[in-house]
């Protein structure tokens, strides 16, 4: 039998390298080389254990540029058994509520599936929202902040999850989507070999075409987006009295200075 | 009718105190845009704890009591908040940026079929009388004003971002238990607590934090003893966790918690993006660290340079002649 296991996966710019341009609201996208989600490792390592044990499928599915291919790829010498790519100018410009929508769209498209797994979020966008929108798209339940998968079987799931006040144990029945944290696991690195064979595999292409059949086409990219970036600045950085101390009087001097301030009350 | 809302989250009948912020920023909200303001509680037995909501601000509490909705499932509380959202229809509903609100506000969104905006430091109401939604993002290295063309704006806000809200216990307001309908099976079932958090940094007002500057994981006790000292708790920076030398509960940065205590002691942290995410806005930042390039010193008010294995140690030795401790 074995799980048919679907992981969405973001092709993000390095965020330690990127930078923004202010002026057009935009991320220049060439100053700094993409890559998969790091968190995203984290979803794609928990599909491919399910996998290891029970047997099955695991499908990695992104919406991204044409660039976003390099992600796939990534996700394929990691144990991924089938890519797809949407990509398409329609889909450009998506919010949270659009991009979930369309990889919804697809994941209805790919036919049955049991469990899908997302990172805790994305580096740029930095939201976590679009794997609980998946599921309320599709109507199956989720738990977020899973930080340990305790046990799975063909239509239940066992989880630990981050519900504010402490970690609890949930079970949820399948289909269903769990977002995990970086507790769930280490993320294996794929061998030369995987990546090689990685490199020939086939990635699908679909474009909003592909989808018409399952989708509203007035619901993806900017156009299906209600939230609209109205303006971008830098923050100022608020003034820091940048003190530097040293010597073999700098502790007694912070020590005051904590005193001043009322710190050490 | 219009009005705003604000989600009142509870765990064991105490409201979390992101809750009361929201209420505080959500008067503001309705005032300048003449319309009222109501909260939503769901719990079981927490009929007593309405009156609180009403106290910071709210004219009008909806209670939704039950036994299945004494923990939290992101199902059965998005089908009430949404049904109540689709007879009220507000301008404006507001969650705390928790895991909880995370995990709850994007169903209620879908749900809507509306815009979210996340982890959200400001909400205004600007001179066209639009929602004005204000988020950094990029780890926090910009800032970004986010408008929603739909009904209502939902966002999710961050935790002790907003000012201190005033209880106002000569405040009335109507207090109405709906008899709702609850899901009875959604496929989750929480089947008890496991552990409760280490720590709960985000409620801190002294953090001790330590980086890679750390040689040992047995140091971490001397990191643990300085905070101790001072009255806080211990941090870490990413590799630290990542290491496996403290748990993800004492993570501070992007990936971890993001912390805004009265003091913020980084020792042996140099300060990369992914940190300075998680402590920026901290009111006092003092840095401890041998390198005097590193970049933690430009955000800090205070600065040690020396070698924290120094430093520390005298530090505590001076804490403990002053009597604390």
């Amino acid at each position: 039998m074995g799980l048919h296991v679907i992981v969405p996966v973001k092709y993000v710019p390095d965020i330690e390298k990127v930078r923004f341009d202010v002026k057009s609201g935009r991320i220049d996208r060439s100053s700094a080389p993409g890559e998969i989600n790091p968190f995203d490792l984290n979803a794609l390592e928990a599909a491919v254990r399910i996998k290891e044990k029970l047997g099955g499928t695991v499908t990695a599915i992104s919406m991204g540029p044409p660039q976003a291919e390099s992600a796939l790829r990534d996700a394929l010498a990691r144990g991924v058994d089938r890519a797809i790519l949407l990509t398409d100018k329609r889909f450009a410009g998506a919010d949270t509520l659009a991009t979930s929508y369309t990889l919804a769209c697809a994941i209805r498209k790919l036919g049955s599936f049991d469990l899908i797994i997302c990172g805790e979020k994305t580096v740029d966008g930095d939201t976590g929202q679009v794997g609980p929108e998946i599921a309320e798209h599709l109507g199956i339940p989720h738990i977020a902040y899973v930080s340990e998968i305790r046990e799975v079987s063909n239509d239940r799931i066992l989880v630990v999850s981050d519900l504010g006040d402490g970690y609890y144990l949930v079970e949820m029945k399948l289909p269903g989507l769990i977002a995990v944290t970086k507790d769930i696991n280490v993320p294996r690195l794929p061998t030369l070999r995987d990546k090689l064979r990685a490199r020939k595999a086939i990635i699908e292409v679909w474009s909003a075409d592909e989808l018409v059949d399952v989708a509203d086409v007035s619901r993806f990219g900017y156009v299906g987006s209600p939230t609209i970036v109205h303006r971008v600045f830098f923050p100022s950085e608020r003034g820091r009295k940048a003190i530097i101390f040293r010597g073999v009087d700098a502790v007694d001097k912070l020590v005051e200075v904590l005193i001043e301030e009322g710190l050490l009350g | 009718m219009a009005g705003v809302i604000v989600f009142a989250e509870q765990h064991g009948g105490e409201i979390h105190p992101v809750s009361f912020e929201l209420l505080s920023k959500g008067r503001e909200v309705a005032d300048r845009l003449g319309v009222e303001l109501y909260s939503v509680l769901l719990g079981y037995n927490v009929k007593n704890i309405a009156s609180e909501l009403i106290y910071y601000g709210a004219d009008r509490v909806y209670v939704f009591d039950n036994p299945l909705l004494e923990v939290f499932d992101p199902v059965r509380y998005k089908h009430i908040i949404a049904s109540l959202a689709i007879r009220k229809k507000p301008e404006l509903i507001l969650f705390g940026a928790t895991p909880l609100g995370r995990s709850l506000a994007p169903r209620v969104a879908v749900a809507l079929n509306t815009g979210l905006t996340a982890d959200c430091i400001d909400i205004r109401v600007d001179e066209e009388g639009d929602i004005v939604q204000v988020r950094p993002a990029f780890t926090g290295n910009i800032i970004a004003y986010i408008k929603t063309r739909t009904r209502p704006v939902i966002a999710t806000v961050r935790y002790r971002v907003m000012k201190p809200p005033r209880r106002d216990l000569e405040r009335r307001g109507e207090i109405i238990v709906e008899e709702a309908e609850v899901l009875e099976d959604t496929g989750i079932k929480v089947l008890k607590k496991v552990r409760d958090k280490e720590v709960r940094l985000a409620d801190s007002e002294i953090i001790v934090a330590c980086g890679r500057g750390l040689r040992r994981p047995e140091d971490i006790r001397m990191i643990e003893e300085l905070a101790r000292l001072l009255g806080g708790e211990v941090g870490a920076s990413r590799p630290l966790v990542d290491e496996g030398w403290i748990s993800r509960d004492h993570q501070i940065g992007f990936s971890g918690n993001v912390v805004k205590p009265r003091l913020y002691i980084a020792c042996g942290i140099s300060g990369s993006p992914q940190h300075l995410a998680g402590m920026r806005d901290s009111e006092v930042i003092v840095a401890i660290n041998i390198d005097p390039s590193a970049p933690i010193f430009r955000v800090s008010d205070y600065g040690v340079i020396g070698d924290l294995y120094e430093v520390i140690p005298k530090l505590i030795e001076k804490l403990r002649s002053m009597g604390r401790g």
